[in-house]
């Protein structure tokens, strides 16, 4: 439970050419992997992961997706107020004794990795970032994985930057050398379903990051259950275990409306 | 100790029910909460045609409770019939609730007849939602002759029990629940969310959820819900779902005490999560065992002496 507050937008950066990175002054403490509702008055709310952390400070990397994030581009000015509810939702696990991970973003599904990179590298843990993109003025977020000292690899599918193809053939390359504790993923759905059942072939774990319509996001209209467990994205995720994320019969292949239709 | 609740002659096997509007809107979503301990459930309020509800903010909490403006959003009832199949063939033992709504006589009466094809065991009839006046004007729930007019109408299309959800936001709930009564309801929901209430953001400066008003549940609502059960039980013979407010332990003994037979339970998830039903129901066990109760029907209407 949490009623809403409306930090200010300390600093708005263009990060790709459908992404903006907005710095908000507040001390939101989230977990890697929770999200927010962000209310744009007059126009919607939306479910937003959790970038950058710091003191007095939270990063949300928000992509020109909708309706709503595209009017937040267009009218939200430094200084400005957001409205924001959260954070909710279970967000990604270190388990006990990891030493390895690897992050892998697909474009706009970047931002919370950054989040859990930032725990991870404040463990003592090694950190594997396969960044994809569609292309190099795309990749987000390259240098802060860096700066946190986590390794980078980057995949474009036209090749403008790094391997030319998907991520997923980074990670398997990566998964076939060994030493990977947990692959975590954050992206398209297609792309998670692929990283989910690789980490399965491999005998390796995977957390991924699930994306659905979202209303009160604290675990009580519905709204974002899945098929066919009944979970509840916004509560007993956004994040799920990879294997139990495949056994889900919608996962990669439909989501709900806002009246609550199936679309595939 | 029996806790089981023989309501309209369907057996509940505890006096949990899962409110309409919460966690309704998918098959699997319901079959979760049976998982979780309630006893039956109700679906989502469906109207004859998709709806998508109001905009973003739709539900939102302060210090008192939650206030919500969903907009009875919905898939429509000619869509849902496979999210009703695929509840009932997993959970043959939980009684399941179809809830029905419509902006005018006929949408209703025709949205129940829909209803009552699917394999639902009792169908509610929600004219109560505060939300909606824009669209559908005042809900029937706050009017005896359309309450009665309405319930009347339905009773044509359905042989199964019917139960009617009653609005906090009436002078005299009693007199409304006769109604429901006379006109042939087998039972009385009460109550909806009360209001409509406003949040208004200082910052923003202006109210937060799109639709500005919104029904306000939880802690907010429990001594109305508990004086409106109250009433009705003085007011009619017919058993009662006392919904509104029913988040802890201690306010479901309440419940039953006032006079419901079922609890419907809704904003206890915002508080105690997926073990609220669990919770309610231990506490009521231990209360029986406590002061010496063999029977949970027992309890019921034990507040009137």
């Amino acid at each position: 439970m949490s009623t809403h507050l409306t930090p200010k937008v300390k600093e708005i950066r263009q990060d790709a050419p459908n992404l903006k990175t907005y710095v908000m002054e507040h001390n939101l403490r989230a977990k890697p992997g929770q999200f927010v509702m962000v209310w744009l008055p007059e126009v919607d709310e939306v479910p937003m992961s959790i970038g950058w952390q710091a003191d007095g400070e939270f990063h949300m990397g928000i992509a020109n997706a909708g309706d709503c994030t595209q009017k937040i581009h267009e009218t939200v000015k430094e200084g400005d107020r957001l409205g924001i509810r959260g954070p909710f939702g279970k967000g990604f696990s270190l388990k006990e004794g990891c030493k390895k991970i690897v992050v892998l973003g697909g474009g706009c599904g970047t931002p919370p990795l950054l989040s859990l990179s930032q725990e991870a590298r404040k463990k003592g843990i090694e950190v594997l970032a396969i960044l994809g993109a569609r292309s190099e003025d795309y990749l987000i977020y390259e240098k802060e994985f860096k700066s946190l000292g986590c390794e980078v690899k980057i995949a474009t599918d036209d090749g403008s930057k790094g391997h030319k193809g998907f991520c997923t053939d980074l990670l398997e390359a990566e998964l076939e050398k060994g030493g990977v504790d947990c692959v975590y993923t954050c992206g398209p759905e297609k792309m998670m379903v692929k990283v989910a059942q690789m980490a399965e072939d491999y005998g390796v774990d995977s957390e991924v990051s699930l994306e659905r319509f979202m209303k009160c996001g604290f675990g009580i209209c519905g709204q974002c259950c899945v098929d066919d467990s009944g979970l509840r994205v916004c509560k007993d995720g956004p994040v799920f275990d990879g294997k139990a994320a495949l056994r889900f019969t919608e996962f990669g292949k439909y989501s709900r409306t806002s009246s609550g239709k199936i679309k595939e | 100790m029996n806790l089981n609740v023989n309501f309209c002659g369907i057996n509940f096997p505890n006096p949990t029910v899962l409110a309409s509007g919460y966690l309704g809107v998918t098959g699997a979503s319901l079959i979760n909460c049976v998982n979780h301990g309630c006893g039956g459930v109700t679906g989502k309020t469906l109207f004859l045609e998709e709806r998508s509800g109001h905009p973003n903010p739709t539900v939102l909490t302060f210090q008192g409770g939650i206030i919500n403006a969903i907009g009875l959003c919905g898939e429509g009832v000619k869509n849902a019939g496979h999210e009703f199949e695929k509840y009932k063939e997993a959970n043959p033992d939980n009684p399941l609730i179809g809830s029905v709504g419509g902006g005018n006589m006929e949408a209703l009466v025709e949205c129940a007849q829909i209803m009552d094809s699917y394999p639902v065991d009792l169908i509610e009839l929600n004219f109560s939602c505060p939300n909606v006046h824009d669209e559908m004007g005042r809900p029937f729930a706050c009017d005896p002759k359309m309450t009665f007019d309405a319930t009347t109408a339905v009773r044509k299309v359905t042989k199964k029990p019917i139960s009617v959800k009653l609005s906090p936001n009436v002078s005299n709930i009693g007199l409304i629940a006769k109604q429901a009564e006379a006109a042939g309801a087998d039972a009385i929901t009460a109550v909806n969310t009360m209001g409509p209430g406003m949040l208004i953001d200082i910052h923003m400066r202006r109210p937060v959820l799109a639709n500005k008003v919104g029904g306000v549940g939880g802690y907010a609502i429990t001594p109305i819900a508990l004086r409106c059960v109250y009433d009705i039980y003085k007011a009619v013979q017919i058993p009662i779902i006392g919904t509104g407010g029913v988040i802890t332990g201690e306010n479901a003994i309440a419940m039953l005490m006032a006079g419901a037979s079922l609890l419907g339970i809704g904003s206890a998830i915002a508080y105690y999560d997926m073990t609220a039903f669990e919770m309610i129901t231990d506490k009521i066990r231990a209360f029986m065992k406590e002061e010496g109760f063999n029977d949970v029907s027992e309890l019921v209407g034990l507040a009137h002496q």
